[in-house]
């Protein structure tokens, strides 16, 4: 019995660190993914607009 | 991450927004799981970001504050469409219910099969205290609940991955009921090591 608990929590043990892994690995592959030049565009619009209506 | 020395006071913090563009655009995608949706909401967090830095305080974490708009403006969308699309997830998730052949090969995409599957609720708690870094407490602060709401949220959410995947964490793993899926996680650890 009292190995079968052990076993369930090594199970539960390692269940979790799978989980943790993977979605390290779910999120390590978007932040690999090239942020798209168009947000940088949006960036540097709004600076031009402020700068604009600053003046 | 915050910079060492006291910000001068015409530092703005607006400067610093591109460089945290790839988190706020991983977290995003994390959390609708769809790119173009994902990009819109980037682009929604840079305009209120850039019209609202009066309410950022510079002595706290600018990520932080970037991702709790990015979610809100998520959640906000998201409650209106709900109502027009009822029951998809439980449609979809009805349609993945038989065990899948396992395969250490096929492991990382089933994972995010299942992950897909998740409440955007369970996804977001755990990419922010699971893959991003943040303790339970700086998410608690994003999330807008109790940390203990985090802790109890962050343990469905694996629970419901680990039932997706046909984990059973009361079953024990490794006396050989499940051989299949012992090697299948013995392999991605080998493989993710």
């Amino acid at each position: 019995m009292a190995a079968e608990k052990t076993q369930a929590t090594a199970g539960k043990a390692a269940i979790r660190n799978q989980i943790e892994e993977n979605l390290k690995r779910v999120y390590e592959t978007v932040l690999q993914e090239p942020v798209p030049g168009r947000f940088a565009e949006l960036l540097a619009q709004l600076r031009a607009q402020e700068q604009e209506a600053g003046r | 991450m915050t910079a060492r020395t006291a910000p001068a006071r015409t530092a703005d913090p607006r400067d610093q927004l591109a460089g945290h563009l790839p988190k706020l655009r991983a977290f995003a995608i994390s959390l609708c799981r769809n790119v173009a949706q994902a990009d819109d909401l980037v682009q929604e967090t840079i305009l209120k970001a850039w019209g609202n830095i009066d309410k950022f305080d510079p002595a706290t974490n600018l990520e932080a504050w970037l991702f709790t708009i990015l979610r809100n403006t998520y959640y906000s969308t998201l409650r209106k469409t709900r109502r027009e699309v009822p029951d998809i997830d439980g449609a979809h998730a009805a349609q993945q219910s038989e065990k899948p052949a396992h395969d250490g090969v096929l492991a990382f995409a089933e994972f995010q099969r299942a992950f897909d599957q998740l409440s955007p609720e369970h996804r977001e708690v755990l990419i922010l205290v699971g893959a991003s870094g943040y303790s339970c407490d700086e998410a608690a602060g994003m999330m807008g609940v109790a940390v203990g709401t985090v802790k109890s949220r962050a343990s469905r959410a694996r629970k419901r991955l680990a039932e997706l995947m046909h984990l059973d964490e009361n079953e024990p793993l490794f006396a050989g009921t499940d051989g299949a899926t012992h090697a299948v996680i013995s392999r991605s650890v080998v493989a993710a090591a």
